[in-house]
């Protein structure tokens, strides 16, 4: 957990890792669709940005949020609204971007007066009163069939019916939304924030205001989720229930653990690893559940670092 | 209203489960939703493979629950004790996704069915009629023996000497230890007793609900709620808002139904704000 602290220590080596891990990112993410379906690069992107919005929370701030399926799925259903009352697509991502912002600031009111397991368990009942809502109110959701068959219409000469342009177009959104979580790591507010995450008392006696850093870094988080789950529903066309349940909220947490938490890289690869992992086993028609599960479970009892921090770490002492 | 009741049945013991758990081990078990549901499971496949009713079922099968919750609890908890609480949500959670699909599998290709029911002894089936409502006999066997169970367990643990045993053992492990009493053997029979309530939940809803493996899945996220609300790791806070919530959401659900499933995260948000420990918890500093 110390890792990031450190880092300022060795500046110059540090500084070159990061634009190792950068551009190699940026080298795969830009071929990636000519690699596997567009489709699924696609899904790597939007659940890719949604676990570096988790781990903005969990790793920087130290909250773990249970219910990251609200915000997800409000911008998901609100993007997927938009277009299909004839908004536009930018029009339609900034709105539900801004609608999962809008719901984030009670939620993170209620929520962040608690810490630990009570924020887990806070926010996934808040997440859950979502999940309801979406059932019921079938006007704006389309209840157990979801929404499905809303336009998607072209703009600047760009036509969205092709996958790989969405794909290339969700890359820029992706660009920013990682530059912004990045930037924020990396700016005094984020430095703020993990001092308070590391001893809340130390924070407050050298003047922070613990609350209001959690406060902020919830919102920072929720849109970040929100504009990934409208990259979501712009790549898919199709929205289901399945973008507020509760198992979308676990899955975003195995992503970022199987990458690597407090990493930012390593969401992104964690999200990869899951996505294609599914892949396969949907493909292989074998049971999901289950080799997810073990997954899971061997990743939280061994290999809590994830993949990029285990690779960090064995860098780091060579 | 009295239906009502049932389902605040479930919840009491469900939420007192998950409080015994929480309330001295500090592990939030996420799994408690499929250990409920696999004690309905059991009974199932008890009476499919070896013939046995439900009375046996109701005892072999939450003894069964808590056996595997020994093997969860030294196996793979253990191991996480000194880390923070969310692996332990976290490890629980992956554990649930693997069971779930795991039953699934299994009642698909040993008994062939995705979901079952389950039938309520002879004794126990037809109505009674207690002069104000006609009720199923069986319905009122289940908030009858919850409710003495919720009692038992509170007396437990709140009353004798073995529960005072539990609480020293989870508040100064390192003194209790030096009183000559194995801790970690305390900690395992909490955590075993915990589970082999979500068991005895889940037997006696497999006749009402049928047996079905993600039965639990929906009602963890409703107990755990009901434990916010209760004020987290308090016994009777789980037992006395359990009963409440499953009431009020029954009356909610006649005079507006839309807000049935919604009721019980309302409230939490509303106690929330006023108490942020919930209605019977002490606040987080004094714990």
């Amino acid at each position: 957990m110390s890792a990031v602290s450190k880092l300022g220590a060795t500046r110059d080596p540090a500084r070159v890792t990061r634009a190792a891990w950068l551009i190699g990112l940026g080298v795969i993410l830009l071929v990636l669709p000519h690699l596997i379906y567009p489709v699924l690069a696609l899904d790597i992107l939007a659940w890719g940005l949604f676990a570096v919005a988790f781990d903005l929370l969990f790793g920087f701030s130290g909250l773990l949020s249970f219910g990251h399926a609200a915000f997800w799925g409000t911008s998901a259903y609100l993007t997927a609204f938009l277009l299909g009352h004839g908004q536009s697509v930018p029009v339609a991502i900034a709105g539900g971007t801004l609608g999962a912002l809008a719901l984030a600031v009670p939620v993170a009111f209620l929520s962040v007066r608690s810490s630990g397991i009570y924020f887990s368990m806070i926010t996934l009942a808040f997440a859950q009163m979502v999940s309801f809502l979406a059932l019921q109110w079938t006007d704006l959701t389309g209840g157990e069939n979801g929404l499905q068959g809303f336009a998607r219409p072209s703009l600047l000469g760009l036509d969205f019916s092709d996958a790989q342009v969405r794909y290339y177009v969700c890359l820029v959104l992706f660009t920013l939304g990682f530059g912004v979580a990045y930037r924020a790591v990396r700016s005094p507010f984020g430095q703020a924030q993990q001092a308070v995450r590391d001893s809340e008392q130390r924070a407050q006696s050298v003047g922070y205001n613990p609350a209001r850093f959690k406060f902020t870094a919830f919102l920072l988080s929720a849109g970040l989720a929100g504009l990934a789950g409208a990259m979501y529903t712009f790549g898919h066309g199709v929205v289901s229930l399945e973008v507020v349940n509760w198992r979308t909220s676990g899955e975003v947490v195995m992503m970022t653990l199987l990458g690597g938490t407090t990493t930012l890289f390593g969401p992104v690869i964690g999200a990869g690893l899951v996505l294609l992992l599914r892949d396969v086993l949907t493909t292989a028609n074998l049971p999901v559940g289950i080799v997810t599960g073990v997954v899971f479970v061997l990743v939280v009892l061994f290999f809590r670092r994830g993949v990029v921090g285990t690779l960090q770490h064995w860098l780091r002492r060579r | 209203m009295f239906n009502g009741l049932v389902n605040g049945a479930f919840y009491a013991l469900l939420s007192l489960g998950l409080a015994v758990i929480f309330g001295m081990l500090r592990i939030v078990n996420f799994m408690h939703g499929a250990l409920y549901m696999l004690g309905a499971f059991a009974a199932f496949a008890l009476g499919q493979l070896l013939g046995l009713g439900f009375w046996p079922s109701l005892i072999l099968a939450p003894l069964l629950v808590g056996l595997l919750g020994v093997v969860l609890e030294r196996g793979l908890l253990s191991r996480l004790y000194g880390l923070e609480p969310s692996y332990n949500l976290l490890l629980t959670f992956g554990l649930t996704l693997l069971t779930q699909d795991l039953v699934k599998q299994v009642m698909l290709s040993r008994f062939a069915v995705s979901s079952a029911p389950y039938s309520p002894p002879e004794v126990l089936s037809g109505v009674v009629n207690l002069g104000f409502v006609v009720f199923p006999k069986y319905r009122l066997f289940v908030i009858a023996l919850s409710l003495v169970v919720c009692l038992v367990t509170w007396f437990v643990i709140e009353k004798t000497r073995v529960g005072a045993i539990i609480r020293a053992s989870t508040e100064n492990p390192v003194v209790t230890r030096a009183f000559g009493i194995n801790v970690s053997l305390w900690v395992t029979g909490v955590f075993a007793v915990g589970a082999a309530l979500a068991g005895l939940a889940g037997v006696l809803a497999a006749p009402i609900y049928s047996v079905e493996p993600y039965m639990g899945a929906e009602l963890i996220i409703t107990t755990f709620a009901v434990v916010v609300i209760g004020g987290m790791g308090s016994i009777l806070g789980s037992v006395v808002t359990g009963f409440a919530v499953g009431v009020l959401a029954a009356v909610g659900a006649a005079v507006y139904p839309p807000i049935a499933n919604t009721l019980v995260f309302i409230l939490m948000a509303l106690v929330l704000l006023v108490r942020p420990s919930g209605l019977f918890g002490l606040p987080e500093g004094a714990r």
